[in-house]
């Protein structure tokens, strides 16, 4: 049905993500195009600021570590996800409470699960550490890079298998049992099974869990912010802390700012690309 | 695993096992005294204690941090139900002007990071006189949560067919009267799952949430962070301040927890 005033209708919504998006956004193209010495005195920079940027070895540094940790990310997370949610009951009392205790880690404020991971992870009062350390492996996460990142990793992978896997058991929820019965006619095992009966109508959840897990993982703060402050060195410093600090830690306003246009354009262009790939072996499929 | 849908395999006893474990150590933690926190590693605590609880509850720079945070929460919880109720239903009815890319355009607010908004957010709200309050948090979550909502709602109101909306109209009933009698009911678990969506991003947040802030209203989990460098490392309070920040989630994700299925099962987050 065809009624522009429905407009009205979203008008509400676009006030108030013009003034929570579009207003902000707009300043910071303003800024990353100026250099910015007090209120009045502003110099129109033109791309300075990207080249700037694109030149900043430590900007090239933390992409690449962005870029390794996402992909290591998704590359756990996503098949942990699925086998896990396979494994939970169709139905029956206990599906509830498995839903339950998968859906808690997302329910923590990020800054807490960091704080978690600290106390569970450090050698001295650590459950984790203390026995890693016990069994006679060398494991220190603020002393040692690689540690560190091993650290995260489990640390993201605790925090977010559940999303992948929630998604996974809603979309495998709503496959009708007539396919299971029609596969088990033909004799499919069950790596069959899974990937001519299970896999194609997973298509559209896991899409969404794989953008969300993308966006989500390219936007990390929070938890290596408190976990391991970045540390040791840059080794787990990654574009949302290193803009952090430049811009409410150095107020670096031009710099900071075209970094910020290159990093959403950066997401943008990922999960973009992502999703045209997506839709396109979906349409070579048919 | 075809061949009993109802039966859990062990794997998954193992993985909700090592889920829960890091929570059983922060718990014990938050019942331990600091001496025996770094003194011997102890797996269960030999002489539990309720002294750190008892810190946040009488301690205002704890409480008042609680309430501040569930302030925000709330506040950004309804905004954001309240501003994409009738949008969803607009997307899910009408075609108009411009709305496959409204649509999207919303959906890409998801992607923007919060530290590309640190900066004109600072500013922003300086300048309209809401920094340091509680609502200056609430209306920059809404960045994400009223993107997520409209989403979310589309979903469930497009599920309901139109011929209810038909119905009511040959029944004489005027817009608004269907809209709050008849069609909210309808959706009402698609709320339930948008309001818990809506409450457990704005929950966790920390980086909007603490650029945003100064010490008036200063949300719980910046005041976890503060904490912890100013007064040296109190393991216990901490902990107990986790402990304590866990709960509201659990309590969401307990009384939604059947819509919650069916929110999921409808494949929209």
């Amino acid at each position: 049905m065809r009624n522009d005033k429905a407009w009205l209708a979203v008008l509400p919504v676009v006030i108030v993500v013009a003034f929570t998006a579009i207003v902000p956004l707009m300043t910071v193209v303003n800024y990353s195009v100026q250099d910015i010495f007090d209120v009045d005195t502003r110099i129109f920079v033109g791309l300075d600021w990207y080249r700037e940027t694109l030149r900043d070895p430590r900007f090239i540094d933390a992409l690449l570590r962005q870029v390794l940790f996402s992909g290591l990310v998704l590359a756990i997370e996503v098949p942990l996800g699925i086998w896990i949610a396979r494994a939970v009951p169709r139905e029956g009392p206990a599906t509830a409470a498995f839903l339950i205790v998968l859906a808690i880690p997302l329910l923590i404020p990020w800054n807490v699960v960091g704080t978690i991971w600290q106390i569970f992870a450090r050698p001295d009062i650590g459950l984790l550490g203390a026995a890693v350390t016990a069994i006679g492996l060398s494991y220190n996460y603020t002393g040692s890079a690689l540690d560190a990142w091993i650290t995260l990793l489990l640390m993201d992978v605790w925090h977010w298998t559940s999303l992948v896997a929630l998604l996974a058991f809603a979309g495998l929820a709503s496959i009708p049992r007539a396919c299971y019965q029609a596969a088990e006619l033909d004799g499919a095992n069950a790596w069959q099974v899974f990937r001519y009966v299970e896999l194609p109508r997973l298509r559209a959840v896991l899409t969404i869990a794989v953008m969300l897990r993308l966006m989500d993982s390219l936007m990390i703060y929070t938890e290596p912010f408190v976990l391991t402050g970045g540390g040791p060195g840059n080794s787990t410093t990654f574009l949302s802390q290193y803009l952090t600090t430049m811009a409410v830690g150095q107020f670096d306003l031009g710099p900071a700012a075209a970094f910020s246009v290159l990093y959403f354009l950066l997401i943008l262009l990922l999960c973009w690309l992502f999703y045209t790939s997506v839709m396109k072996g979906g349409a070579d499929d048919r | 695993m075809t061949a009993d849908a109802r039966k859990a395999h062990w794997t998954l006893y193992l993985y909700c096992g090592w889920l829960l474990l890091p929570l059983y150590w922060l718990l014990t933690m938050a019942v331990k005294r600091n001496q025996d926190i770094t003194g011997t590693l102890e797996v269960i605590p030999a002489r539990p204690t309720l002294d750190n609880f008892v810190e946040i509850f009488t301690n205002p720079v704890w409480y008042e941090a609680f309430a501040n945070s569930l302030t925000y929460v709330v506040v950004n919880t309804l905004v954001s139900v309240a501003v994409a109720l009738p949008a969803a239903y607009a997307f899910s009815r009408y075609r108009f002007l411009g709305d496959r890319h409204l649509f999207f355009w919303l959906l890409t607010n998801r992607m923007a990071p919060p530290a590309v908004f640190l900066l004109p957010f600072f500013q922003l709200y300086s300048a309209i006189g809401l920094f340091d309050t509680p609502f200056a948090v609430a209306l920059a979550h809404c960045l994400f949560t009223v993107p997520l909502a409209v989403w979310i709602l589309e979903g469930f109101m497009s599920a309901v067919p139109r011929e209810l909306d038909e119905m009511s109209r040959i029944d004489g009933h005027s817009r608004a009267w269907f809209f709050f009698r008849i069609f909210i009911p309808v959706i009402r678990s698609g709320i339930g799952v948008t309001v818990f969506f809506c409450f457990m991003f704005s929950w966790v947040e920390l980086l909007i949430a603490r650029t945003l802030t100064a010490s008036d209203a200063k949300p719980i989990v910046v005041v976890m962070t503060r904490t912890v460098s100013a007064a040296g490392l109190d393991w216990g309070v901490l902990a107990a301040a986790g402990v304590l920040t866990i709960l509201p989630g659990i309590a969401v994700v307990w009384f939604v927890r059947r819509h919650l299925v069916k929110g999921f099962a409808m494949g929209r987050v």
